[in-house]
């Protein structure tokens, strides 16, 4: 069958690029232009080609935020990854009561995030906050301004609380794909809970927590809000994250420049960490369906 | 290994069942003999499946007790019936090897590793699965899959039963009837009781000893693949059982003699006067085209099966199949049969009758 040839065609995509365009693709090339120019005002832009990139790579600060960052990330996967499939393998498997779970699960995924940060923020206050004031009554030198690793702990139980729920969403559906034949094999074969866990259960849910995983490192990895409500990056820059620390250049110290350029690679870093995730995902996938001999 | 008891059993699936159409097994009292290969036949829904679970424990009955040997397991847990089951849709442990998808249920019970080691390869054996003992388990096709199942099913050599859930649905059919052969093979090798559900006749008559037919929640028969087809105790074993199955007729039983419609025809024994909805029914092979005094039959239609034709034809507007051995001659449209007596069956309210004592026709 011949195919009708209409270049004209093209057309039809141009809505499209154009939202794209004015979307995307221009506020990126602005931030390009930032990142390998300096400018004194007036709009007049002079070629720094990558001294920007060097200056950040090069920078202490930076170091540091990306530390705390990858810390931040890494403590907050280790409780809420196996909490979330904790807290999915207790759950009700069908009836009323599962449907309530679910809600009540669902709930602080809801709440806005600069209102997590707010309740969080009011919640470990020393004068007001419940346990802010609680923990200071029981003799505990409790200050979130001050000592950061309270800040730290303030910030990692307000994510756990906020975010467990999503893994054990997603975990409980993957229990729920489960057929119930391998669990009645599981009771013919005499296997203990755990063995069920880990040859049934676990494999079944990989692919599901690999998203999750994906979901709450990039999240994380990207977070604000929340911070910038509860601490404000401090105290000191203690829980400056990646997001708070280029705001903080950006907007506070008006430097553009790195900025920009710190925007660029912190934008392609979690390109290459999604890709590495999806190119896992698929193989793991292909694996799956590996035709036999 | 025992014998195993099922008295007074019944189960509903409703937690407060109001009457027996709310049982999904009504009551009965079986007893299934150590070391014979049943055969749980009966079309879908009928509760085959509802009692094999109770058996292995899965589900708890809401009435009745069972019994392994002498011993209560009711309210025994699945894993201390110390029981196999094979599902419908093969169940193999996917991260695991072939050969640790064999010895789980060893490992589970902490035996030692020489005497798994061996056990394992023995089974591998059995099923031929040898060559492929260090491969994963994921991306094997789906009959290597169940045999792989077969396998984690016999690996145990003290269990009480082994039980097949219609083991065969998704295998090919040339690999049926190899599994087949080799599950009867491994019940004459081991001798465990096994208990295989399906609903295909060709699969229960060639595996089962005995088989059990379960009609809408009831055994209605328990017996040889002979008795079955030979004295068939309700009519569902009469059409379910046999290709085609047996033809019945509402008629009037008198004695000896049973009317279909206007014609009469001799039973070989005499039945007295049955109460409630009485049919006859008579195996497509024990009817008999004939030159003589007969019923008239219409033939509609004539199927070659290879080994034999079947007629389709009618009598006073009910369906009736003939088979026809080969060599036979074929009779015209319009031919006359007769139903061979001592062949026939009477059935009251679809249960099969006994016949009076013989001395009238003594």
């Amino acid at each position: 069958m011949d195919k009708t040839k209409d270049e004209r065609a093209w057309f039809l995509v141009l809505p499209v690029l154009v939202l794209v365009a004015f979307s995307a693709i221009l506020p990126l090339m602005t931030v390009v232009n930032y990142a390998f120019n300096d400018t004194f005002g007036n709009n007049d832009f002079f070629w720094v080609g990558f001294e920007w990139f060097e200056e950040v790579l090069t920078s202490e600060r930076m170091h540091e935020a990306l530390w705390r960052q990858l810390l931040f990330s890494g403590l907050i996967l280790a409780i809420e990854i196996p909490l979330g499939i904790g807290v999915a393998l207790t759950l009700p498997k069908r009836g009323l009561k599962a449907s309530l779970c679910l809600v009540l699960l669902a709930l602080p995924l809801l709440i806005p995030w600069n209102v997590v940060g707010t309740i969080w923020q009011v919640f470990s206050r020393i004068d007001i906050g419940l346990l802010g004031s609680g923990l200071r009554a029981l003799g505990i030198d409790f200050n979130i301004g001050q000592n950061p690793l309270d800040a730290w702990i303030v910030l990692i139980v307000m994510d756990v609380w906020h975010w467990t729920s999503l893994v054990t969403l997603l975990a409980y559906a993957g229990l729920q794909s489960i057929p119930e034949a391998y669990y009645q094999a599981g009771r013919i074969d005499q296997a203990s809970r755990w063995a069920v866990f880990r040859h049934i259960e676990l494999p079944k849910m990989k692919g599901v927590l690999l998203i999750a995983v994906l979901l709450r490192f990039m999240d994380s990895f990207m977070i604000y809000t929340e911070p910038f409500v509860v601490t404000g990056g401090g105290p000191g820059s203690a829980t400056s994250f990646l997001s708070i620390d280029l705001v903080k250049m950006a907007v506070g110290q008006f430097d553009l420049g790195p900025a920009a350029a710190f925007s660029l690679m912190y934008f392609l870093v979690i390109l290459l960490v999604s890709w590495v995730f999806y190119t896992v995902m698929t193989s793991l996938d292909k694996a799956g369906k590996e035709p036999s001999e | 290994m025992a014998r195993i008891t099922l008295s007074n059993l019944a189960h509903s699936y409703f937690p407060h069942p109001r009457g027996e159409e709310d049982f999904a097994l009504k009551t009965m009292d079986h007893v299934w003999e150590d070391g014979d290969a049943y055969a749980l036949l009966g079309s879908s829904g009928c509760g085959k499946t509802t009692l094999l679970n109770i058996i292995s424990g899965l589900r708890r009955p809401s009435q009745g007790r069972v019994l392994f040997g002498e011993t209560d397991v009711t309210d025994a847990p699945t894993p201390a019936r110390n029981i196999a089951q094979v599902f419908q849709f093969p169940v193999v442990y996917d991260t695991m090897t072939v050969r640790e998808n064999l010895a789980f249920p060893l490992r589970n019970r902490g035996m030692k590793a020489a005497y798994i080691r061996a056990r394992v390869d023995q089974i591998a054996a059995m099923i031929g699965m040898e060559a492929m003992l260090d491969r994963k388990a994921r991306g094997l096709t789906a009959d290597a899959k169940q045999k792989i199942s077969l396998g984690r099913g016999m690996v145990r050599e003290d269990v009480n039963a082994i039980l097949f859930d219609e083991p065969l649905t998704v295998i090919d059919p040339h690999m049926k009837w190899e599994l087949r052969t080799q599950l009867k093979q491994l019940h004459r090798e081991f001798g465990h009781t096994m208990i295989y559900v399906t609903h295909d006749q060709t699969e229960a008559l060639t595996f089962a000893d005995k088989v059990v037919v379960m009609y809408d929640g009831r055994v209605v028969q328990m017996g040889t693949p002979e008795e079955l087809f030979e004295r068939p105790a309700h009519t569902f074993v009469g059409y379910f059982i046999g290709s085609p199955g047996m033809n019945l007729f509402e008629a009037e039983v008198a004695g000896p003699l049973a009317r279909i419609g206007s014609h009469s025809l001799p039973l070989g024994a005499d039945y007295g006067r049955p109460a409630g909805r009485v049919q006859i029914g008579i195996r497509p092979e024990f009817v008999q085209p004939t030159d003589g005094p007969g019923l008239p039959v219409a033939v509609t239609r004539i199927e070659d099966v290879g080994r034999h034709r079947i007629l389709r034809a009618t009598l006073e507007g009910r369906e009736l199949s003939i088979v026809l051995p080969e060599g036979r001659p074929l009779p015209g449209p319009e031919a006359r049969v007769t139903f061979r007596p001592d062949r026939i069956g009477v059935f009251a309210d679809d249960w099969r009758l006994a016949p009076r004592a013989l001395q009238r026709i003594a």
